[in-house]
């Protein structure tokens, strides 16, 4: 597929997307309204004084009717203002924009570590079917896929940190806030989150290359390519695991809003200071305007990353472009 | 409807591991239904044993308030239990509905349920759950029916799938040409072939609820008047260094109860 004719597609494809983004601030605008108490402190955080939020609400329009108060969020929410935070005296979008690179840094690791080991498992298990590897795979995966992740983080943490303290438990670094950090220090933060984080991504990534390269190896393409005297390895590495790669790729990218979940629950654990821990921060000091636009802005990442997956599946099996 | 091939019956372990699950699911049932019997008392009852290790007094140890784990974890079964039938029932009610809605009568009713369906897809039901429970309050039943209210999504895309497929089928014809009503349609001759994979759906949104409400409670966000596993893992969250037991416990207790609802909804799946 040339790269223009794909551009179009992620462009139409974009362009199909704008509803749902739609949907979903139509959604939060109903949580601001429905919510118990003054809307005012939806959009402007608790703890100002009278004169504070009779500049808030003429700002968002609150006295204004219900339809035009929608029109007005609409509107300000697409010019990225998603409110005002008292307990941080500013917009909300600046303070989520400093903690994104924390989660995406988690999470980024996390599906790293879960990719290369869950091929290899699904590899090993789709190579040898109803082996003990095959079955205990089977029954390792559906434990992992059962456990929390705050539980498997904690478990690491009373292992690694506690009864041989290898790690740290928590933290981006060893440093304290306004002073840089180095890279090692950094990585050294980072593994048992990161290892946390993948556990559940690797599990079923191993289970579906299981099943995908199971139904590849006994295609006749491979067969085919075994007939002109290729290896089994060379057949199955280099015909039949890129086509059984498509279905592991849906999953990577339609399951990003499960990936940002468990770093949020992660983040908690560990004291990575993520957008995560700003949720649950937020909440507990009532910072609303703070929390649902947390949640706006994990909505449009799910949106985007699902957006860039079906143009990657379209990039790999041009087929699909209909 | 679950096409059943050869290949899927053939899975080794599937009916072991199906099993093993009713077996556990089973268990956690029993511990809920019998928990006065197991661990009476109040599980809220504080003394001055205070983080003490597990031991015969206190079978899984104490946490800091003196309050005993192993009676906390009996007691807790019972609200996850609670949490995953009212959520799931909730949640399964809504999602067939809207999807039979979508599916049977197409055109501009489809296409709008089916966007609103999407947002709810799209948006991480965590984040949306905390965020609910931030801004209406944490009450155990305003907790499970903001649960309910963010999973019945995909229910609805099942079913709508379903119907979809079913519509065309010789017997459903028939039916309509005998002239049954759809709502007869759909509940008589639609939904019952889609029974397994339904079942499989439900036991799978069950775990999902307990899931989520243990996320919240661990994050300090649930209802502070019953006990939970979530919050018992919350409070270990502070006690890690001097108290194993508070986190190991009550996340084994939740694990072997969602692992049960797993291996059921993959044998449920599987059944011919």
């Amino acid at each position: 597929m040339t790269p223009a004719r794909l551009g179009r597609f992620a462009l139409r494809r974009a362009a199909q997307a704008i509803p749902v983004v739609g949907g979903i601030v139509t959604l939060t605008f109903f949580l601001i309204h429905l919510a118990p108490g003054d809307p005012v402190y939806m959009m402007a955080g608790e703890g100002g004084d009278a004169g504070y939020y009779a500049e808030m609400r003429g700002r968002y329009g609150l006295d204004r009717p219900l339809a035009e108060q929608y029109v007005r969020y609409l509107g300000a929410v697409a010019q990225g203002d998603l409110g005002h935070s008292y307990a941080y005296q500013r917009p909300v979008l600046g303070v989520i924009v400093e903690r994104l690179p924390a989660t995406l840094l988690l999470s980024g690791a996390a599906l790293a570590i879960a990719v290369g080991a869950g091929l290899a498992f699904g590899l090993v298990a789709a190579l040898a079917p109803a082996s003990h590897a095959d079955v205990w795979l089977r029954v390792l995966t559906s434990a992992i896929f059962a456990a929390p992740v705050f539980w498997v983080g904690q478990l690491l943490l009373l292992v690694f940190a506690v009864l041989v303290p290898v790690f740290p438990v928590g933290g981006l670094t060893s440093l304290r806030e306004g002073s840089s950090a180095g890279l090692g220090d950094v990585v050294w933060h980072l593994v048992l989150p990161a290892a946390c984080l993948s556990f559940g991504f690797l599990a079923a990534l191993a289970r579906v290359l299981r099943g995908s390269l199971s139904v590849e190896i006994r295609r006749e393409y491979v067969r085919a390519a075994r007939a002109r005297g290729d290896s089994t390895a060379r057949a199955v590495l280099a015909h039949a695991f890129p086509n059984a790669l498509l279905p592991a790729l849906t999953l990577i990218g339609h399951q990003v809003g499960y990936l940002l979940t468990g770093a949020g629950l992660a983040e908690v654990v560990f004291g990575w200071p993520g957008i995560g821990r700003l949720l649950l921060d937020a909440s507990s000091q009532r910072d609303y305007p703070l929390v649902v636009a947390v949640l706006l802005t994990v909505s449009w990442l799910v949106v985007a990353a699902n957006v860039v997956t079906d143009t990657l599946y379209v990039a790999a099996d041009p087929r699909l472009e209909s | 409807m679950t096409i059943v091939t050869p290949a899927r019956l053939e899975r080794p372990g599937a009916r072991a591991a199906a099993r093993a699950g009713l077996v556990l699911l089973g268990a956690v049932c029993l511990v809920a239904a019998g928990a006065d019997l197991i661990a009476p008392g109040d599980p809220f009852t504080t003394s001055d044993q205070v983080l003490r290790p597990p031991s015969w007094a206190h079978l899984l140890g104490s946490d800091d308030f003196g309050r005993d784990l192993f009676t906390a974890i009996v007691h807790g079964t019972r609200i996850s239990l609670l949490v995953a039938l009212a959520a799931t029932a909730m949640a399964m009610s809504l999602g067939v509905v809207v999807g039979a809605t979508a599916g049977y009568a197409g055109g501009w009713v489809d296409d709008l349920l089916m966007r609103v369906t999407e947002v709810f897809q799209v948006v991480p039901r965590f984040f949306l759950v905390v965020t609910a429970v931030a801004l209406f309050g944490s009450g155990l039943g305003l907790v499970i029916l903001i649960v309910a209210l963010t999973s019945w999504s995909s229910t609805a895309r099942l079913v709508r799938a379903q119907v979809m497929s079913g519509v065309t089928l010789d017997h459903v014809l028939a039916a309509r040409a005998a002239g049954a009503r759809p709502l007869r349609i759909v509940w008589r001759h639609i939904l019952p072939m889609a029974l397994p994979p339904l079942v499989a759906h439900a036991a799978f949104q069950a775990s999902g609820a307990i899931l989520a409400e243990a996320g919240v409670s661990f994050l300090g966000l649930g209802d502070p008047s019953v006990m939970t596993w979530g919050a018992l893992m919350h409070e270990a969250q502070h006690f890690l260094r001097v108290a194993w037991w508070l986190a190991v416990f009550p996340g084994l207790a939740l694990t072997v109860t969602v692992l049960g609802l797993h291996l059921v909804a993959d044998g449920a799946a599987d059944a011919p």
